[in-house]
């Protein structure tokens, strides 16, 4: 409050916000769905779905997880 | 004809109906101190939760065209079809951090579009204009878009007439009903019918998944049918997987699909309604829960293959409306009344993404050539009367789209409308990280981008409607002299030369010492939350707002 510059330390903790290295997590959802040769085969088959099919449906599991492990990372650091 | 399908009839008008009613009643749901300010008619009072946003911002990116021509497109062309699944998976952690950068900067400085963000940010008018007629010229086919989701079903249902004009009807009247309450509740009506639409689409969705694969022989059987369709029928770019020339246009309409995703004007005012940044960090982690949908809703495809169904003839003689492959499913796997319901579902998931669309691009006219050119002192009360008429006029557009063109080709309008919306992402999506990129530069490598991208398209034949032009989005790197038979998606393509151009251009300009104008955001703008000190809701806001001390 009493602060003659509030600009100043105000940004540089927000900034550390966004700046986490846990962010580079967010990779591994972005590549990984779009490689085909790691889906684009029909064995094995889990429950009559292709590969094809069930594990790009399980790399919706591996969105979530992520953003919401990234989340909840850089909250933490945001609380201390 | 449509006697047969009395039962689904009712059904259907019942649930449509007690939607309407629930838009109107909108304008009075968490009702603001005065409505007649474009954030309150426009983005809702920028005030919505978790929940909210969730239910609307999902509604919004799924809409009628998921449910009707994702399946459609998985039943005519097979794995090429489920592209959708890894685009919606892609996206969220793709804009993560971008959307939170563009919510704080749009609320500290009470942006309303993606396009006052960049008049702000780069100083020019010019290129805000092209932002903003870009994004209403990508909006406009797609919520024509949405209407062809309703044509299916009423089609399906046996509801049509003969002639343009009684052929339409129906639609007609349903988007009168939009309109209406569109324009007295504004964001709000889209809001709290989302609720009423994604619920139906979880119940439907999950009675199609757990019921039909038992009548139609199991999940195997019903992967072997489209299997044995695709190796009968003559295209060789059909099948259950991809083969060596269409995985490449597979990931990069993937990838591309999803970087143009949160530049389209609806999804970034569904994000700005939101009340602070966690509530979009939260909803990055819980969106998902509709792409898991969207693919057991594009596997609907393959059950309309297992069941032999034969999709509804289309508007010229000889073709077929694919469009109506799952309504045509629903009706003769399901029992009259739950195709109603599922139909219902259908219908009214049409009218939340078109209802917010229209709110979209009514706001970009308003805001970035109403405001800017027309009329530079309009008060608050006057843009927000602007937006609402101009969002009418934008739904008799999207009605008048559907009355004289050919509906089959909704998925190619929509994947058009794709291409030119990515050509904004240098300067918006980029601009919310650096300014690196000179304004001109920025103009420049737009039409590089644009005039690329519309060439590309005009390129691509489809040969299954027997267009030249226009036919999709798939184009043959071959054009370009390559020796090779492997297609690309025409966006990722026209971006890269957009960027490209627009890096060379800075370069030249900064030589030539062109004025770059000035910065009108700060640093730490991307990084403000709700309760900053520092919001600026906009000079003319504040003559209004100043009799109510803020609580």
């Amino acid at each position: 409050m009493a602060a003659p510059e509030p600009e100043t330390p105000g940004s540089a903790s927000s900034r550390a916000k966004d700046h986490s290295p846990w962010n580079w997590l967010l990779f591994i959802p972005i590549v990984v769905p779009l490689v085909p040769v790691f889906f684009n085969a029909d064995s094995p088959r889990l429950l009559g779905f292709p590969r094809f099919y069930w594990l790009q449906l399980s790399y919706i599991l591996l969105g979530v997880a992520t953003t919401t492990l990234v989340y909840q990372l850089t909250k933490k650091r945001a609380g201390r | 004809m449509w006697r047969d399908h009395l039962t689904e009839i009712i059904v259907f008008t019942v649930l449509f109906l007690l939607v309407s009613a629930m838009g109107f009643v909108a304008a009075r749901w968490r009702a603001p101190k005065d409505m007649d300010h474009l954030d309150e008619w426009g983005l809702g009072g920028r005030s919505f939760g978790g929940w909210i946003t969730w239910f609307l911002v999902g509604g919004d990116l799924y809409t009628a065209y998921t449910f009707v021509a994702v399946p459609a497109l998985m039943f005519g062309a097979g794995a090429a079809g489920f592209f959708a699944v890894p685009y919606t998976i892609v996206v969220y952690p793709l804009v993560f951090l971008v959307l939170c950068r563009l919510w704080s900067v749009s609320h500290r400085h009470g942006f309303v579009t993606p396009a006052d963000f960049v008049r702000s940010r780069f100083d020019s008018p010019v290129l805000a204009l092209l932002i903003a007629i870009t994004g209403i010229v990508a909006t406009m086919p797609y919520i024509a878009l949405q209407l062809v989701g309703i044509e299916a079903v009423l089609k399906t249902m046996g509801v049509t007439g003969d002639g343009a004009v009684a052929r339409h009807l129906p639609i007609i009247i349903a988007f009168a009903i939009l309109a209406a309450y569109t324009y007295q509740s504004g964001l709000r009506a889209p809001a709290l019918i989302a609720f009423v639409k994604d619920s139906l689409i979880y119940i439907v969705i999950l009675v199609a998944v757990l019921w039909l694969p038992q009548k139609l022989g199991g999940w195997g059987g019903i992967f072997d049918a489209a299997e044995a369709k695709f190796a009968a029928s003559p295209n060789p770019n059909d099948g259950v997987l991809l083969n060596a020339n269409n995985q490449l246009q597979y990931v990069t309409l993937a990838f591309g699909s999803a970087l143009a995703l949160f530049l389209y004007p609806h999804s970034i005012t569904g994000v700005l309604a939101s009340r602070n940044r966690g509530v979009i960090k939260r909803n990055m982690s819980a969106l998902p829960a509709y792409s898991l949908v969207l693919g057991l809703i594009a596997l609907l495809g393959f059950m309309a293959i297992a069941a032999g169904v034969k999709p509804l003839p289309g508007a010229s003689a000889g073709t077929v409306d694919s469009n109506t492959v799952v309504p045509v499913l629903f009706d003769q796997q399901f029992p009259d009344w739950f195709a109603g319901v599922a139909y219902a579902a259908i219908g009214i998931g049409a009218l939340v993404p078109a209802a917010i669309m229209s709110i979209a691009a009514a706001n970009l006219f308003t805001r970035n050539i109403y405001k800017e050119y027309l009329r530079r002192d309009a008060t608050p009360a006057q843009e927000a009367s602007v937006s609402k008429i101009t969002s009418l006029v934008v739904k008799v557009g999207a009605v008048a789209c559907i009355v004289f063109l050919d509906p089959q080709f909704s998925i190619d309008l929509q994947l058009i409308g794709g291409v030119i919306i990515l050509q904004t992402l240098p300067a918006v999506a980029l601009g919310l990280y650096t300014r690196w990129f000179h304004r001109g530069a920025l103009v420049a490598g737009w039409a590089a981008g644009m005039g690329l991208g519309m060439w590309m398209l005009y390129q691509i034949p489809n040969p299954a409607t027997k267009r030249a032009h226009f036919g999709g989005s798939a184009f043959p790197l071959g054009e370009f002299g390559l020796d090779t038979t492997k297609t690309i998606y025409v966006g990722i393509v026209a971006v890269l030369v957009n960027l490209a151009v627009a890096a060379l251009v800075t370069l030249a300009l900064r030589a030539a010492r062109v004025a770059a104008g000035t910065d009108g955001t700060t640093p730490d703008d991307y990084f403000a939350d709700e309760g900053d000190p520092r919001v600026t809701p906009g000079p003319t806001r504040d003559a209004d707002a100043a009799p109510e001390p803020v609580a």
